[in-house]
């Protein structure tokens, strides 16, 4: 199989999968638990999910280890369990990919604030990524994504501590912006030109973002980042922002919604369309059909 | 005045040691507890809250010009509470059970207690039940509730039925925010106020504590 990096270089657009977090919570996950817990307790249940995207047409399959830093595990007092639910979490998609589809691994932040604004030393933050990375990138993921950050000096320091125990393996970084009157700023104040300028310098292959307020909030975060990177980029949208409905959380964009609108991140020259919270295997079959009705479209 | 203006100036650019010096010096100086709450620290993390709402600055910097205030606020606190100067009201905030982000809800009690109120936090992975018995206990005018998560955020019903079961629904207000919610789920699970941001939190306790 050709490597992601190779396929990106050459024009392809690569699909990838939606949320897992909102799938393991319709499968029943309790609110407020933990969800890497569910890769040791219910590993069938990633497999699961892993085999819905792939069946959906994804090319990229993610981890469930976005909260599986020891420091983020350290808050239901799971750091114990670190390598244990990691592991798991990636022997899970690579059973059900195999060749048919990469897998990627999940890291989100360690939910602490950095000195000086929090309590946490930088040193500390690189060495729970760090340890993290070790048992992923062992375990055999063939891309990495850094994802959720609204500080880039965490972002940065992830990327670096994947980088320093794997330097070919391809690391994308996503952060998470809010629309503002003065443009998109993450929480942290980090604009997506300066994101994308210090991601690079960090080693990230790939940039882009996740989550969100929607598919038309992240083709305008993908139009802007255009603006500062000639670098391939990721972007995986929520289904819209959840609702209420008649005591159940809906998410409101639908798979067709979201498939209307992808050929506008690809005119932005997009490399891996995926989803976020609320997206669904039905989404990313929509997002599938979509992206190869625009290459079949372009090569007539 | 001039010290003030500079207290006011220090919590903007973050300079905690600087805020207790000026704090100190400023009572030394013998002026009102009250004007330096109001004219220094109260000024200075307004100042910070408007330029945060119009997004000119972001929370690393309110973080550290909370700090700043905190530092005065510890040197003062002896002498408002001596001379009985009332706070502006009391909310009692949390992070719903199960959820551990509470940056939303610290950003909440810093601009609140900016702002004079009082403020009890009860961290976060709050129980229903220990809201109900914290603003009881503590007297509070309301009680402020956080979730980041969209599994997490239907706790926040539970707390409102149980106002309404404790009989002090609408007497204690009820006020939610964090990412995932809107106006609309506010209003579905009965709390008083979606804030969608600090600022906005603030604006809703004034009204609330000045309509009572």
């Amino acid at each position: 199989m050709r490597s992601i990096l190779e396929r990106l270089a050459n024009g392809d657009i690569l699909v990838a999968d939606g949320a897992i977090g909102t799938m393991l919570m319709s499968a029943g996950l309790p609110s407020g638990a933990c969800p890497e817990r569910m890769n040791l307790e219910r590993p069938e249940l990633l497999e699961s999910i892993a085999r819905r995207y792939l069946e959906a047409g994804a090319d990229v399959i993610q981890t469930n280890t976005f909260g599986a830093s020891p420091l983020k595990l350290a808050h239901f007092s799971l750091e114990g369990k670190m390598k244990e639910i990691n592991a798991a979490a990636v022997r899970a998609v690579r059973k059900i990919v195999r060749e048919k589809a990469y897998s990627y691994a999940s890291c989100g932040p360690s939910g602490r604030l950095l000195k000086p604004h929090g309590d946490v030393e930088p040193d500390a933050v690189y060495e729970s990524f760090r340890q993290q990375a070790e048992v992923l990138v062992n375990e055999g993921v063939d891309m990495v994504c850094v994802e959720t950050m609204t500080d880039l000096i965490e972002a940065v320091l992830a990327v670096k501590a994947f980088k320093s125990v794997a330097p070919d393996l391809p690391v994308a970084a996503c952060m998470t912006f809010d629309s503002t009157p003065r443009g998109f700023f993450t929480v942290m104040g980090v604009t997506p030109a300066r994101g994308a300028v210090e991601l690079a310098k960090a080693g990230a292959e790939i940039i882009g973002s996740n989550c969100g307020y929607g598919i038309d909030h992240m083709i305008a975060v993908a139009q802007e980042f255009r603006k500062h990177t000639s670098l391939p980029l990721i972007i995986q949208p929520n289904a819209g922002l959840p609702q209420m409905q008649g005591g159940a959380l809906i998410f409101p964009e639908t798979p067709e919604f979201m498939a209307g609108r992808c050929h506008q991140l690809i005119e932005c020259d997009v490399g891996i369309i995926g989803g976020c919270c609320g997206t669904t295997p039905d989404h990313i079959a929509a997002v599938r059909k979509a992206v190869d009705d625009f290459v079949v479209s372009r090569q007539r | 005045m001039e010290i003030l203006r500079q207290l006011s100036e220090s919590l903007k650019k973050g300079e905690a040691e600087r805020a207790a010096e000026l704090t100190r010096a400023a009572i030394d100086g013998g002026l009102s507890p009250r004007a330096i709450l109001d004219e220094g620290l109260i000024a200075g993390m307004t100042a910070v809250g408007e330029e945060f709402k119009a997004h000119e600055i972001f929370l690393p910097d309110v973080l550290l010009a909370a700090r700043a205030m905190y530092a005065g606020m510890d040197l003062l606190k002896p002498l408002l509470i001596k001379e009985g100067i009332p706070t502006m009201g009391k909310a009692v905030l949390g992070t719903v059970q199960g959820d551990l982000h509470d940056i939303g809800k610290n950003l909440v009690g810093i601009m609140l207690k900016g702002a004079g109120f009082e403020v009890i936090d009860l961290g976060k992975d709050v129980a229903p039940a220990m809201f109900i018995e914290a603003a009881l206990r503590e007297k509070a005018d309301v009680i402020g509730m956080s979730a980041l998560l969209t599994t997490t955020m239907s706790v926040m019903k539970q707390v409102v039925e149980l106002a309404k079961e404790r009989g002090f629904y609408g007497k204690i207000r009820i006020i939610v925010g964090g990412a995932p919610l809107t106006d609309a789920y506010a209003r579905e699970i009965g709390a008083d106020a979606y804030c969608y941001d600090a600022m906005k939190a603030v604006d809703c306790v004034k009204g609330f504590v000045g309509g009572q």
